[in-house]
């Protein structure tokens, strides 16, 4: 058995853009993921993160192939994901399931929570009767509801449970791999904390791998084991958690991490500003796609792409200047 | 004297349900040229009291029951809906969360920043639209003469937050309203944004009251801090003293529950429960269902909101322990 559970190489995804109404051909392309590779290990927490449009959410769902990636590979424990056929498919996805950002609008807000939270245990015919009903209990408690809310609709909850709704959903059929995108942006800071802590217990007690996608960075450290930080559908830099964010050495994401606001107001610190804003993706700039916007840049930058090496003990990182 | 002063603001929504006050006896003040935050969680009531300065309320079901809110002054509740029009945009001027929202999709960005500027200052077009160039440049967007004649859907998020900067500066208001500027922005834009009105507020001596439900964003830009919670303020004092030794045990809570980066812990501290229904609050202190401190008094009754030495204000029964 491989130490990696999840394996991605070169995965792509273009979406075009069709503009001429009798014509297929695409008139231009958005390149939302454009050749990103990792492995994600048994029982780690893999963070991604980056801002609005760097494709981390695409990445996710190329993942369970809820987005037909354009190219690339995917492997999860040995399967390569993206040659199944729908049957097999189906049976790959009882492994790794999905927890959503929005728990307003990923919920079906006809279905009680017993419907929502048995569904996958129906579509993957693994109890019925009593047995399903048991099991749906089951969950609620785990997830810090109580049984009697079985029979309530989703709009009679407050935003943290209905997160909790969705991660039983996601729990029901014990998967091995979760993709969580941004479970906690929609809520409140002291709500927020009590899902994180929710989360954790779950893969202690049930041994999961998370890929947690974020674009805060407070919290992307408290949850991960390594983080991926994600530039216009590139990966910039890969490392563990504690040397990534000791020492960030890629330029894009020592200014991300400067720009987050610290509370404790003696400490606060010469930020690096970024100029501008994030480029298209439909035409990313030549090079390095961070040459626009980054101070040191060089000419070999604006020219050649800089890929993804190793500088020491599993920290990757793509740029020239610190190769 | 302090540019605005409010005192003992009441504002509640009655609806089939019942009556909520969603702002329950609020007062703070604010000089020229500081800025105060507002903190707390959804539903604290920090929205509805700004709506409530600009008496933007709608009514009904929202109505302002009780108190007064003095801008330089006057009583801005004693003011008829004419003189108000004069105030809004004017002298107290508004940006919102939503810079996608916020913008009218069909006019151009000039016409926009244009309108406020003619109405009160009372410019020709040409005149208007030199100004609103000038406030673009001011902003800090790039060839301002090109970008007054786009649409909103023609710039990105940080952009069009810049332009809702540019138009509530554009009358050179006493007071700016900052309801979530920067909440729809990625961190390095927030970043920007932040810096632009903290820089402005130097130029310009605006005095600014924001709206966050971040405390980092407010321990970035605030003088003072108010912590908001079901309706009430809970604590309050200047942003150096909050940070340092918070002593309201849901300040506290809402500290700890927040990731920080290089903290090392593996769990974070919860605040348990959720914020208490409003239109059946808790008797007593409304944060007592959910304080890990609250005894028989915190059950009885309301705590005032004192001064526990310094300006340093916090409604609690327990206050002086939860500090020790």
């Amino acid at each position: 058995m491989s130490q990696a559970l999840v394996e991605v190489k070169g995965l792509v995804k273009h979406f075009p853009l069709q503009r001429r109404l009798f014509s297929t051909a695409p008139v231009a392309v958005v390149r939302a993921v454009d050749g990103v590779s990792f492995d994600i290990r048994r029982g780690e927490t893999l963070g991604l993160v980056g801002e609005s449009g760097c494709g981390k959410s695409t990445t996710g769902r190329m993942l369970l192939r809820l987005i037909e990636p354009t190219s690339g590979t995917m492997k999860f424990d040995g399967v390569d994901v993206a040659g199944l056929g729908p049957e097999q498919l189906r049976e790959c996805r009882r492994n790794m399931q999905i927890v959503f950002q929005d728990p307003y609008a990923s919920l079906n807000p006809r279905m009680t929570v017993e419907r929502t939270v048995s569904e996958p245990l129906e579509v993957h015919g693994i109890a019925s009767g009593e047995e399903k009903r048991r099991r749906v209990r089951e969950l609620l408690e785990l997830v810090g509801l109580s049984s009697y809310h079985a029979k309530r609709y989703p709009h009679e909850f407050s935003g943290g449970q209905r997160q909790r709704i969705g991660i039983a959903r996601a729990l029901a059929v014990n998967p091995k791999f979760v993709v969580c995108d941004e479970p906690v942006s929609a809520l409140d800071v002291s709500i927020q904390a009590q899902v994180l802590n929710l989360l954790q217990d779950l893969q202690e007690q049930l041994g999961l791998t998370y890929l947690f996608i974020s674009h805060n960075l407070s919290v992307i450290e408290h949850v991960s084991d390594r983080v991926a930080v994600m530039y216009l559908g590139k990966i910039v830099e890969l490392a563990a958690k504690d040397d990534l964010y000791a020492a960030p050495k890629h330029p894009y994401t020592r200014a991300l991490m400067s720009a987050v606001p610290v509370t404790d107001r003696e400490q606060r610190k010469k930020r690096i500003m970024l100029e501008g804003d994030v480029p298209s993706p439909i035409n990313p700039p030549s090079g390095c796609r961070f040459h626009t916007r980054c101070s040191m840049a060089t000419d070999v930058c604006r020219e050649q792409e800089p890929e993804l090496l190793d500088v020491g003990g599993g920290h990757w990182v793509a740029c020239h200047l610190c190769q | 004297m302090a540019l605005l002063e409010v005192s003992d603001l009441r504002t509640s929504f009655t609806t089939v349900d019942g009556v909520m006050p969603a702002v329950d006896g609020v007062s703070f003040s604010l000089d020229t040229g500081k800025t105060l935050g507002i903190v707390g969680e959804s539903g604290c009531g920090k929205s509805v009291t700004s709506l409530s300065i600009m008496r933007l309320v709608p009514n009904p079901p929202g109505k302002i029951t009780h108190g007064t809110i003095m801008f330089d002054g006057h009583d801005l509740l004693k003011k008829s809906e004419v003189e108000m029009r004069k105030v809004r945009g004017n002298e107290i001027a508004m940006i919102f969360q939503e810079p996608m929202t916020s913008l009218n999709p069909v006019f151009t960005i000039g016409q926009q920043i244009g309108e406020a500027i003619t109405l009160h200052q009372k410019l020709s077009s040409r005149e208007a639209l030199a100004k609103s160039i000038e406030m673009l440049k001011l902003v800090g967007i790039p060839s301002p003469e090109k970008r007054v004649k786009e649409y909103p859907h023609q710039m990105s998020g940080g952009m069009r937050q810049r332009v809702m900067i540019a138009m509530a500066l554009s009358c050179h208001p006493k007071l700016l309203i900052a309801d979530e500027p920067t909440t729809a922005l990625d961190v390095t834009i927030q970043a920007q944004i932040l810096e632009l009105m903290n820089d402005l507020q130097d130029r310009l001596g605006t005095a600014i009251m924001l709206i966050t439900h971040d405390l980092g964003v407010v321990a970035e830009t605030a003088d003072d801090v108010a912590v908001m919670y079901a309706g009430k303020i809970v604590e309050q004092c200047e942003a150096d003293e909050l940070f340092k030794s918070p002593c309201h045990p849901y300040t506290i809570g809402l500290m700890n529950s927040i990731p920080k980066i290089g903290s090392g812990a593996r769990r974070l501290q919860v605040i348990d429960g959720v914020v208490p229904n409003p239109y059946q609050m808790p008797k007593g202190c409304r944060f007592h269902p959910r304080c890990d401190w609250a005894q028989d008094a915190c059950r009885e009754s309301q705590p005032e909101l004192v001064d526990i030495g310094g300006g340093h204000l916090v409604r609690c029964w327990r206050a002086g322990e939860v500090l020790a």
